[in-house]
């Protein structure tokens, strides 16, 4: 777990030293993009060799999805107040 | 992570080193993490209100699990190895699979729907749909879209989340 956060803050300072070379920047968020597909799609595979989940997921998988839409759903709904109470910049020309 | 494998450790090592320059070149990140405060405390607790209204709602529609255990399963907040391995362990395998399914669907849902959280539901939405992966698997896509500004934010947010998953899971279940 926290092997990770140090091979963020190595990036971090990579990409501050660097961060006047905007090709190079600009190369990092495009391969960001095809890097988090990659994830994804190597979690896709790690799923569905995994004996366990797909044993289960007929009979378990909905009442799962279910359980896990509520907790996404109270928890945007929640940070949607949030963040119109309390984080949204006044000024709202910047759209960031 | 349950369902690593060297594959997958490696990409999210990229990943995460590729999320840190885009984070260290961008000036609008690096001057909010200057400007933080207090306010980010309040991250981690609208995600666990959310979650625990957000399941209660589920518990009135789907009434043949007890509300507790329904919790537990919510109280993962995505972190799918450690809260299932407490579940198994306090409830059995039927709810500890449950656990480990819903938690998988929370990252993966976060993943392929942040940017659409952060539209409709403004920036904060992708860092608490995402719970206890807001500080690495999501924290990605959560950059995308809600922007460089709120990554520390995110990874504060997971960070505390992670740290509170075997605590509000045992709570839960000891009360049940």
């Amino acid at each position: 777990m926290f092997t990770v956060l140090i091979v963020m803050v190595v990036g971090v300072f990579f990409g501050y030293f660097f961060r006047t070379r905007k090709k190079m920047v600009k190369f990092a968020d495009k391969f960001t993009m095809w890097a988090i597909y990659l994830l994804l799609f190597l979690l896709g595979i790690a799923v569905g060799a995994n004996e366990i989940i797909m044993n289960n997921l007929p009979k378990l998988g909905f009442k799962a999805l279910v359980v896990s839409l509520g907790g996404i759903a109270g928890s945007v709904i929640v940070a949607w107040a949030a963040y119109v109470i309390w984080f949204k910049p006044k000024n709202d020309n910047y759209e960031g | 992570m349950l369902i690593s494998n060297d594959y997958s450790q490696w990409a999210l090592y990229l990943l995460m080193f590729l999320v840190g320059i885009g984070i260290g070149a961008d000036p609008n990140s690096l001057k909010a993490i200057r400007q933080l405060n207090f306010k980010i405390l309040l991250v981690p607790i609208v995600t666990i209100v959310g979650t625990t209204l957000g399941v209660a709602v589920i518990f009135l529609l789907l009434s043949d699990d007890k509300f507790l255990d329904l919790l537990a399963v919510g109280y993962g907040f995505g972190y799918y190895s450690l809260s299932s391995i407490f579940i198994t362990e306090l409830r059995g395998d039927e709810l500890g699979v449950i656990a480990l399914l819903a938690n998988i669907m929370r990252e993966i849902i976060t993943l392929v729907a942040a940017p659409i959280f952060a539209v409709l539901f403004g920036k904060l939405a992708p860092i608490s749909a995402g719970g206890a992966t807001s500080m690495d698997t999501t924290l990605p896509i959560i950059t995308k879209a809600s922007g460089k500004d709120y990554a520390m934010i995110s990874i504060f947010h997971g960070i505390v989340l992670s740290v509170l998953v075997p605590f509000l899971v045992t709570l839960v279940l000891s009360w049940g």
